[in-house]
């Protein structure tokens, strides 16, 4: 009796602990195969690899000169990995660092029409560091070196930057 | 001078470290007092050598010497005093100078703290500590120095970041960090309990009160991070299922279990090797979590500047510590002998079904956190996981778990009585549904259900909280004698009660944020108004001001509710010449326990966006943190924890109803 009693206590925990788990496993196996988010880069895009109505996660560099603003937060710019562009539109306030030629990382439903309907617009948070998704981006296109110092790589299109930093309302 | 002082006492400490892991060790084998003796000079030693250490770093800071490469890179003449010393913890050397103080402040509390403790497993505890002291001083030491010259000495530093520039630096990392590398001193309990192949249930009372500090610093630390990322980043948002968070989170949920596998261990004797399972794999993740912060290998908020030799290095320490102690493990854990027996449904059950729930939701958000880091190593693709997936499997993983929570306390060691227990829980039951159906009524048909479903299970935590208290003095005869059973109530129980009180508050606050946050996005000129969940907003002026290293442009907003003027709001766009860089200062005002929110976007001509958020019960998201650390102050003054000893066994055998039983404790 005793053993018995036991034995049932025994099943109660691992029936507990097995359930857990299989209900952990069962999510984690339809969360990953529905709710993550590819991170293509532009030629990628372009070449058609990712079907639309997906949510992606687009490393890159903004287009210099792409940026354009409508009323109330809406925004429109182009990422490129310096060889194709992806058009992006966002409605919010852009990150701090956000500028044309810079870094930036946008995450959103790719649209049928080809552009990318961000909700999430990342930007470098330092001048020293650079978004890994930007730098695998530049990678694909043999326009980023190793060793290439990131401050190097900003120092080059910093100039432009104070005048749009310059605060003023 | 006193800076190669400084780098001189960080070499020191390294040598006394490793008499201090290798000296105690063999003293505990050979049972020689002598050598065992040295735990305690060495690991005060030590830490007095980093002490040192690290007042020399500050003093450097202090006084902007800059031909220190670290204050040079991270600091500058002209930023306010307060800055310049957090600005010590605010970069990659520094804060790993931090990490390493904090370590050898645990070991030497532990030596010198620990009296009761038999010898040897006091000397094995401060050895085990020192190990973890030496791999990370030695890292210091190759890779990290942070009193590395630079000659000529510049006349100017190049300034801290300006999102660290902020009090929120000052507070959130040696908080956490003293969570975090606290669960190394448990780490050290289970590796020497390992050693010496002593595990019974006083080593669980001499873990607990680590394993509760730890905890509780953990709880605030993590809070302070997500307040301060809610302010500074000017997102709106208060937590992003973002990769550094989770390194965080994940020994904060495998502390938390270990918290209560600890307890059972303590009154039972039951659950020992998994108790001291969880003790490694706790630690484990904060050294994961340290890994995954410096090595570079993760795009985030807290990245730091990546080096790969530091990578490596902090792998290897990782693979050493980890594969030691579970190697150890493997071969002891088998001589363990098991505890008390007890029946599902008991405390000792519920108790375990909290850590089943806990851990495998620690697993889930392992498998979040690393799988975009093994898919693109083994097949190149590059994917990223975010809040879908969180949300998708953390939170049906806590429902259950918060569902059972109040019941937990309720039911009796070895049996309890489950009718009984839901028995005491009407009164919450009833509470909750009423809540539910208000905040259902109150919410759009969109977020109904979230609203009602959630609210009902946040009135329930918060009411059945209490549910023990109320159990054990229900049953004094007058008003009088029953304030005098609530006076004389174990702390740990007031702490328990508070600790799943403020979980309640949390997710009260999670759910009204979720359910009923409002937000608009407004392009608005001097003169403009705009109108946010009765609260209405008037661009009054704009203009510039200058603060000691950057300067602001300011928007002045009055608002009014109902034609009442009831605040001021200054939201700016800061910019730190320096560093060339921009940084948006949201304007916050709480109205209870509520907030509104705005920030500054881009500025075109005389036009800025602005973004208005009316954030309903935001603050029970921290104030529900506090609360439940504040739960872990009062159960570290339980009264077992004060003098030592063994908590009133429970002599009686148990009674039919939990009630007799939790009387007679």
């Amino acid at each position: 009796m005793r053993g018995r009693g036991r034995k049932a206590r025994r099943l109660v925990l691992i029936g507990t602990a097995g359930g857990a788990l299989a209900l952990a496993a069962a999510l984690v196996f339809f969360a990953l195969g529905d709710r993550i988010t590819y991170a293509p880069t532009p030629t990628e895009l372009a070449e058609g690899h990712v079907e639309a109505g997906t949510r992606i996660r687009l490393g890159g560099l903004v287009e210099e000169g792409s940026v354009e603003r409508g009323a109330d937060g809406a925004v429109s710019f182009a990422v490129t990995d310096t060889v194709n562009r992806v058009a992006v539109t966002y409605v919010g306030i852009l990150p701090d660092l956000f500028r044309e030629g810079q870094g930036v990382v946008a995450e959103g439903i790719f649209e049928p029409s080809g552009h990318l309907a961000a909700d999430t617009v990342l930007a470098r948070h330092d001048e020293t560091y650079m978004p890994k998704e930007v730098v695998d981006s530049l990678k694909a296109q043999g326009r980023w070196q190793e060793g290439e110092n990131e401050a190097g790589m900003i120092g080059t299109t910093a100039p432009a930057a104070p005048a749009n930093d310059a605060p003023g309302l | 001078m006193l800076n190669e002082l400084g780098h001189y006492a960080l070499v020191l400490a390294l040598g006394v470290a490793i008499i201090q892991s290798v000296v105690p060790l063999i003293g505990a084998r050979l049972r020689d007092p002598r050598l065992m003796g040295l735990a305690s000079p060495s690991a005060v030693a030590t830490f007095v050598l980093v002490a040192f250490s690290f007042a020399a770093l500050t003093v450097a800071y202090i006084r902007s010497d800059f031909s220190l490469a670290n204050v040079v890179e991270n600091s500058h003449s002209a930023k306010p005093m307060i800055y310049k010393i957090s600005g010590v913890w605010g970069n990659h050397e520094g804060s790993m100078l931090l990490w390493v103080l904090i370590l050898a402040l645990f070991g030497m509390l532990a030596a010198v703290l620990a009296k009761q403790m038999p010898a040897s497993l006091r000397a094995c505890v401060v050895a085990v500590q020192g190990w973890i002291a030496t791999a990370f001083l030695l890292f210091i030491v190759m890779t990290s120095n942070p009193f590395e010259r630079m000659l000529p000495a510049p006349m100017e530093g190049s300034d801290l970041n300006p999102l660290l520039q902020d009090i929120g630096l000052a507070i959130h990392p040696p908080l956490l960090y003293v969570g975090y590398v606290g669960f190394s001193i448990v780490f050290a309990f289970a590796v020497a309990a390992l050693i010496e192949g002593r595990l019974d249930a006083a080593w669980a009372r001499w873990v607990r009160p680590w394993t509760l500090v730890s905890w509780l610093f953990l709880t605030l630390g993590i809070a302070m991070g997500s307040y301060w990322a809610y302010y500074e980043l000017g997102w709106g948002g208060w937590w992003f299922w973002d990769p550094v968070e989770n390194a965080s989170f994940m020994p904060w949920l495998a502390g938390t279990a270990l918290l209560h596998s600890a307890a059972v261990m303590e009154k039972r004797d039951a659950l020992k090797v998994w108790t001291v399972l969880l003790a490694l794999i706790t630690f484990s993740l904060s050294l994961l979590g340290t890994f995954l912060v410096r090595s570079g290998v993760l795009t985030s908020v807290h990245a730091f500047a990546s080096d790969p030799t530091r990578g490596v290095f902090i792998l290897t320490i990782l693979a050493i510590f980890i594969g030691g102690a579970f190697t150890l493990f493997a071969v002891r854990a088998g001589a363990l002998k098991a505890g008390g027996a007890f029946a599902p449904m008991s405390r000792e059950g519920a108790l375990v079904f909290n850590n089943v729930f806990l851990t495998t939701a620690c697993a889930t958000v392992l498998v979040g956190t690393l799988y975009p880091l093994v898919l693109e190593t083994l097949t190149g693709d590059k994917i990223s996981v975010g809040p879908p997936y969180f949300n998708l499997t953390f939170i049906p993983l806590m429902v259950p778990l918060l569902v059972a929570m109040p019941f937990g306390p309720l039911l009796a060691w070895k049996r309890g009585d489950a009718a009984a227990a839901a028995e005491r829980m009407i009164a919450a039951a009833i509470v909750a549904v009423l809540a539910g159906a208000v905040s259902g009524w109150l919410a759009g048909t969109e977020t109904a259900l979230t609203a009602s479903l959630g609210t009902a299970l946040a009135a329930f935590l918060i009411v059945g909280s209490f549910a023990e208290v109320a159990l054990r003095t229900e049953r004094a005869s007058s008003f009088g004698g029953r304030l005098r059973r609530l006076v004389n109530l174990p702390r740990a129980t007031w702490g328990a009660a508070f600790g799943h009180f403020g979980v309640g508050l949390t997710v009260l606050g999670i759910v009204a944020l979720s359910a009923f946050e409002t937000e608009i996005i407004r392009d608005m000129k001097v003169g403009d108004t705009a109108e946010i969940a009765g609260y209405r907003l008037d661009f009054r002026s704009a203009e510039q001001r200058e603060g000691p290293n950057y300067t602001d442009a300011v928007a002045i907003f009055t608002v009014t509710k109902g034609g009442v003027p009831v605040a001021r709001m200054e939201p700016a766009r800061r910019f730190y010449p320096v560093r060339q860089m921009p940084t948006t200062e949201a304007a916050i005002k709480t109205f209870g326990l509520s907030q509104l929110y705005v920030t500054l976007g881009e500025v075109d001509g005389d036009t800025v966006v602005v973004r208005l958020f009316y954030k309903p019960l935001v603050l029970l998201i921290w104030l529900g943190a506090v609360v439940a650390s504040l739960g872990g102050v009062v159960s570290l003054t339980d009264r077992r924890f004060r003098i030592g000893l063994p908590a009133p066994a429970r002599r009686r055998a148990p009674m039919a109803t939990p009630a007799n039983a939790e009387a007679s404790a």
